[in-house]
């Protein structure tokens, strides 16, 4: 059986992209912030997951304003990067894993998680900057070392999911992932955040007290954080801060307990507070 | 008639300071707007649009306040039209810019001041709560 042996969350800052496709990680701004990331690349290539379950938003990239799903599933063969206004990422394309992720679609829904079925599109800076983060700098020519199945979360249109709603599709994606018959290491992502304003004149917001709350109870109490309602996201992490819904459903994946393993975080990337973390199950 | 529950949700955005909440009633109002924005993730629409904005527009069937403020980059008043940051991030990559740069003007600072302002933490959510915060 598949079965979850980590959660990693991080910040998918675009800046990010343009840092690394403009081959300028070595300045003074981004430095540190690749640093941070030093510990977790050598981290994943010890823990060698076969696939990773991808939880982010699609930024307008793959779904336009027609239809903005609020629980989407990557089931292609592959995934384009997306072209964003600027020409696609140099970066490998991803390859999914169709059967698991057909598998993980039917399951959530039966298991009253209504998903969106999504047989292609690109995937946007969202999915990409994560996985270079935690697995390098690669070129187009390359291959990301495990499959990679997106799963797109609507956090652009009001209402997104709720932070409960979130935590309970992990649970329910963990049920999916470990009735799946093939005996495969599976690392869930969850992206977005920290706190982050991009629009009108709060934009700029950082509040590294409530980031650092956060990270604190995902580890250690995410059930109190699940009861926070979207407002406060918004008044104490900034308008696009509640991108951190994402990470719930990551941490609804996990075991209750969970050991973690390290914690970065940073300010500033751009115009985000960049937080990540890695918890192993125990 | 308005639901009491969903008007309380709704409403509470509508009290934190320079912030539009981009909900479904403003994803109807700016369908237009973000759907030309979408056409800019091809380059060959890139480049019509670059040659000739104002032709290039006529074909999303903007209201008049919606295009002048493409024209003139109002990213303020983009928003007020219903358009949203991560659809206009297309017109703002096509000119070459980035979040950060959009992001300062949309303060009424600089580049530099919003950058400076960054690097020393960001701003500080005291004050910024609520427009019933004292300073506002």
């Amino acid at each position: 059986m598949a079965r979850i042996t980590a959660g990693v969350t991080t910040s998918h800052v675009p800046a990010i992209a343009a840092t690394i496709d403009g081959k300028k990680q070595d300045l003074p701004y981004w430095k540190p912030i690749f640093e941070g990331f030093r510990f977790s690349r050598q981290w994943m290539k010890e823990h060698k997951p076969d696939v990773a379950i991808l939880i982010y938003n699609d930024h307008a990239s793959a779904f336009d304003a027609t239809i903005f799903p609020t629980f989407a599933i990557g089931c292609a063969d592959e995934f384009l990067p997306a072209d964003e206004g600027w020409g696609r990422r140099p970066v490998p394309k991803v390859i999914g894993h169709p059967d698991m992720a057909c598998h993980i679609a039917q399951r959530l829904i039966l298991d009253e998680f209504d998903m969106t079925v999504v047989n292609k599109m690109d995937v946007d800076h969202g999915l990409t900057v994560p996985l270079n983060l935690l697995f390098g700098e690669l070129g187009p020519d390359e291959e990301w070392p495990c499959k990679v199945i997106p799963f797109p979360i609507n956090v652009v249109q009001y209402p997104p999911p709720t932070g409960l709603r979130c935590y309970k599709l992990g649970q329910a994606l963990r049920r999916a992932i470990e009735s799946y018959p093939e005996d495969l290491k599976v690392v869930v992502f969850g992206t977005g955040g920290m706190s982050h304003q991009l629009q009108g004149t709060r934009a700029g917001l950082i509040n590294k007290e409530w980031d650092t709350k956060f990270l604190d109870g995902l580890t250690k109490d995410p059930v109190a954080l699940t009861k926070k309602p979207h407002i406060e996201y918004v008044r104490e992490a900034g308008s696009e801060g509640i991108e951190l819904v994402m990470w719930l459903a990551m941490r609804g994946a996990l075991n209750d307990d969970v050991k973690e393993v390290y914690r970065f975080y940073h300010v500033p990337c751009s115009n985000t507070a960049l937080g990540h973390i890695i918890l192993e199950n125990v | 008639m308005t639901d009491p529950k969903l008007t309380k949700y709704l409403d509470e955005f509508e009290d934190i300071p320079g912030t539009l909440i981009f909900n479904t009633y403003r994803s109807r109002q700016g369908f237009n707007l973000n759907q030309f924005c979408m056409s800019l993730m091809k380059e060959a629409n890139r480049q019509a649009f670059k040659a000739n904005e104002a032709e290039y527009l006529k074909q999303f069937n903007l209201t008049p306040e919606q295009t002048d403020a493409v024209l003139r980059r109002d990213w303020t008043k983009m928003m007020e039209n219903g358009g949203n940051i991560y659809f206009l991030s297309k017109l703002f990559s096509t000119d070459g810019h980035s979040f950060q740069h959009v992001a300062a003007i949309m303060t009424g600072g600089t580049q530099e001041e919003y950058a400076k302002m960054m690097l020393e933490g960001g701003r500080n959510p005291t004050g910024n709560r609520s427009k019933k915060d004292p300073g506002l």
